[in-house]
């Protein structure tokens, strides 16, 4: 059983990444406005808007 | 008049915070943003305006936030980006109050983080040691455990547990128990313990109890301020959107918009017709009618014109004013309501709440325990180590884990539940106290009635007339054009001349059109016929060459007020009418209404009367209203109501603000709280309960850590899952 001295402080570092990964994204505020960032994971910011795709499929 | 100019330009700069390096920012609180879509194109338009840095909308608050560099562009360009795209912004700033909440909810929301991680990784040794002692773990492996166990936790407790200590100390410096006092006993002791068996190489260490009591707790904890900080975001929002501005002449000729906070006494003050008088003054000069009905309950217009006194929240009708502002000015109408709200709110006795209640019983109850157990096993002759380490672990057992979640679980989800239906809380007790209401009282004016005065006869007129006079009234800013606006749905206004205070013009087809007062459009006898049908409507003329309309515009009913008062009073509910108003409208309100109880021409200090009246019968009020002359009594109301036309004083005062045209959210918020208010005792009772069953087990000094850890989490999922039940209450149509 001596494996257990390094697996488990192991363990425990893993867990510690996710603590700080969470402390970071309180820290970046990514919890102030969860209604907003689900709305935005949807949203067809990166495609030229419609309007503009019809004018090119006209042309 | 020059100063009537149509464009007022505004001075924002009390909005707008600027930084070292020249970056200017402002905060907007923004009116119907619906979707992701909505997000994006208020992004996008305000990043179009040459100089802007940043725009990001937060959804849940409903505010953008700019940022640009100062003096590329002003706040105007991007109030009219925003507001040419079809969403109404309203300049803002942060109460201080709310910034503190924000920043405790995420302090709290840390202390969660690390009180979960070490809960998780506690949990991982734990179960290794519980099942390693029910098999073949060995002495050396299981103190391994424990130390890295302790090495964990200690650290975790008192960075985490900060919020229940510091409560605890406080508490005991100021002389008095509350719920953390036993608390923090039950944590430290656990921990103690933990540590001394740990040292003895014994079996049993609380390690993970201590920190999932702290879990839980900091849940409930987190619940009940993540709620606060968004019933107060939407209370600053509400308050942005009705921010009071005045026009204010900055020189002989030239005016602003300013903020009411940048008015003076002394300062000139221009009100236009349409707009609501925003400050006490005494006219310099003008001629116009004003409606009092926010402020009196009084539904008829009073003629004003030069040295008249006019108030703060009233409506100007017809003409534009000149206003003298007369502040600190004492005897105004307005300062005596203050006063009387200043006095209703002191003499309110502070309720007691479920709460507040279970934490005084249960702490000397728990304390009681736990010293008889030791003093039982000390008779029975075990020695005072055991003794005591049967006696802590009551102590740790019976911690108030399920009775943290118990309430503000339940208001969690209840007040979702009624934002949802457009009721905004605006205070967190305020559902336990609407859930034992047992009398409604209702002010008439603007609350069983529209805000706005309709049209009361739509089927008398023909199709075209209301076509065409509708798109006429589109250029008046009276406030009976506008319930003719409503009533067409017209859009294109015609190309017309409003003669202030008596009507509007126009020649179309060489035909001209007017809509004014009957005298104004030669309509005298037809506006006499139609007096006739509607006593206490208002009358608007219209002529279209030699056809003339006569539109009876008054206050109508909620649409659903009949529907909403019949359901409160199937909830079995007393309902009663208190009104500024005169007794003919009243009582044909109430008439319709079926209510028996009615009172008209009450003054503010009247409606006070009568609620202390009320409750000195033991009843307990709820009152509804919105004018100003409601605001003291709906302070001092066992709980209070009003809609979101209200004046802001009124809706300062009120702990419930319900939105849109309809009644029913009085009667939604009556059945949410009582069904929220029978969960919390029902979630009381299951904490009751599994102490019920726990503790015996405890005494007889059966408890092992694993029993603890069970009892525990089982009894907060039970009581969190029973919370969620309050999101749909049992009734159809909701």
């Amino acid at each position: 059983m001596n494996v257990l001295v390094y697996l488990l402080p192991l363990a425990l570092c893993l867990g510690a990444l996710g603590l700080a990964g969470f402390v970071w994204a309180l820290r970046a505020s990514q919890f102030e406005d969860l209604q907003g960032a689900g709305w935005r994971a949807i949203a067809n910011d990166d495609l030229p808007d419609l309007k503009q795709k019809d004018r090119n499929h006209e042309l | 008049m020059s100063a009537a100019a149509p464009i007022i330009l505004r001075d924002l700069s009390t909005f707008v915070q600027c930084d070292a390096d020249g970056v200017a920012s402002l905060e907007l609180a923004v009116e119907g943003m619906r979707c992701s879509g909505c997000m994006a194109l208020v992004e996008s338009s305000v990043m179009k305006v040459n100089g802007v840095i940043s725009a990001r909308v937060n959804f849940s608050s409903q505010r953008l936030s700019v940022t640009w560099q100062s003096g590329k562009t002003t706040p105007d360009t991007i109030i009219a980006a925003v507001t040419a795209i079809g969403y109404r912004v309203f300049p803002f700033v942060a109460k201080q109050v709310e910034s503190r909440e924000a920043h405790e909810e995420k302090r709290l929301l840390r202390y969660l983080g690390v009180a979960a991680f070490a809960a998780m990784n506690i949990m991982l040794l734990s179960v290794s040691v519980w099942s390693g002692n029910a098999s073949d773990i060995t002495p050396e492996t299981r103190d391994f455990f424990h130390w890295l166990s302790a090495l964990i936790a200690l650290p975790a407790a008192a960075y985490a547990g900060q919020p229940f200590f510091q409560s605890a100390i406080r508490a005991v410096q100021a002389r008095h128990v509350n719920m953390d006092v036993p608390i923090t006993l039950g944590i430290l002791l656990a921990l103690g313990m933990s540590v001394v068996e740990t040292l003895n190489h014994g079996e049993h260490a609380y390690f993970d109890s201590a920190i999932m009591l702290i879990f839980f707790l900091l849940v409930g904890r987190y619940l009940d301020q993540a709620m606060r900080h968004k019933t107060r975001a939407v209370a600053g929002n509400l308050a942005a959107l009705k921010a009071e501005t005045a026009v204010k002449f900055i020189s002989e000729n030239e005016v602003r918009e300013v903020p009411i906070a940048a008015i003076s006494a002394g300062d000139l003050v221009l009100v236009r017709p349409g707009e609501r008088i925003s400050v006490d003054g005494l006219i310099v000069s003008g001629k116009s009618e004003v409606d009092q009905s926010l402020i009196t309950g009084e539904t008829d217009y009073f003629p004003v014109s030069d040295d008249d006194l006019v108030y703060a929240g009233t409506l100007n009708i017809s003409g534009t004013l000149r206003i003298s502002v007369l502040k600190g000015a004492s005897g105004t109408l307005l300062d005596e309501i203050n006063h009387l709200y200043e006095k209703a709110t002191i003499s309110k006795s502070p309720q007691r709440l479920l709460a507040d209640r279970a934490a005084q019983l249960y702490a000397p109850l728990v304390h009681a325990t736990a010293f008889l157990t030791f003093a039982g096993w000390m008779l029975a002759g075990l020695g005072w180590q055991q003794a005591l380490l049967i006696a802590v672990t009551v102590l740790i057992i019976t911690c108030p884990c399920a009775l943290g979640l118990a309430i503000p679980a339940v208001q969690v989800v209840a007040a979702g539940a009624l934002f949802r239906r457009s009721v905004l809380l605006n205070e967190g007790s305020a559902l336990e106290r609407l859930a034992c209401v047992d009398t409604v009282v209702f002010d008439k004016t603007g609350t069983l009635t529209t805000p706005m005065p309709q049209l009361a006869n739509p089927g008398e007129i023909g199709l075209c007339d209301l076509k065409l006079a509708g798109r006429l009234a589109l250029s008046s800013r009276h406030p009976l054009a506008q319930a003719i606006v409503k009533a067409s749905g017209a859009t294109l206004p015609l190309d017309a001349t409003e003669e202030p205070g008596f009507g509007v013009q126009a020649v179309v087809e060489g035909k001209t059109l007017c809509l004014g007062r009957p005298s104004y459009c030669n309509a005298e006898v037809a506006a006499a016929a139609v007096s006739l049908h509607h006593p206490n409507a208002s009358l608007l003329a219209f002529r279209n060459g030699d056809r003339v309309a006569v539109f009876a515009v008054e206050q109508s009913l909620r649409a659903d007020a009949v529907d909403s008062v019949q359901r409160l009073k199937a909830l079995g509910l007393n309902i009663e009418i208190l009104s500024g108003d005169r007794s003919e409208p009243v009582a044909a309100v109430a008439r319709e209404l079926r209510i028996d109880a009615f009172s008209s021409g009450v003054s503010p200090a009247g409606k006070i009367h009568r609620i202390e009246l009320l409750k000195s019968q033991g009843r307990k009020v709820l009152m509804v209203g919105d004018g100003l002359n409601d605001a003291p009594a709906l302070a001092a109301a066992h709980v209070s109501m009003s809609p979101v036309t209200a004046v802001h004083l009124t809706q300062a005062a009120a702990d419930a603000v319900f939105l849109g045209s309809r009644l029913a959210p009085v009667d939604i918020a009556i059945t949410v709280s009582r069904r929220a208010r029978n969960l919390m005792i029902q979630n009381l009772w299951l904490a009751v309960i599994y102490n019920a069953v726990a503790v015996p087990i405890a005494i007889a000094g059966y408890a092992t850590p694993l029993v603890a850890a069970l009892a525990m989490s089982g009894s907060s999922v039970i009581v969190t899952l029973n919370a969620l039940r309050a999101q749909n209450p049992r009734r159809a149509g909701l």
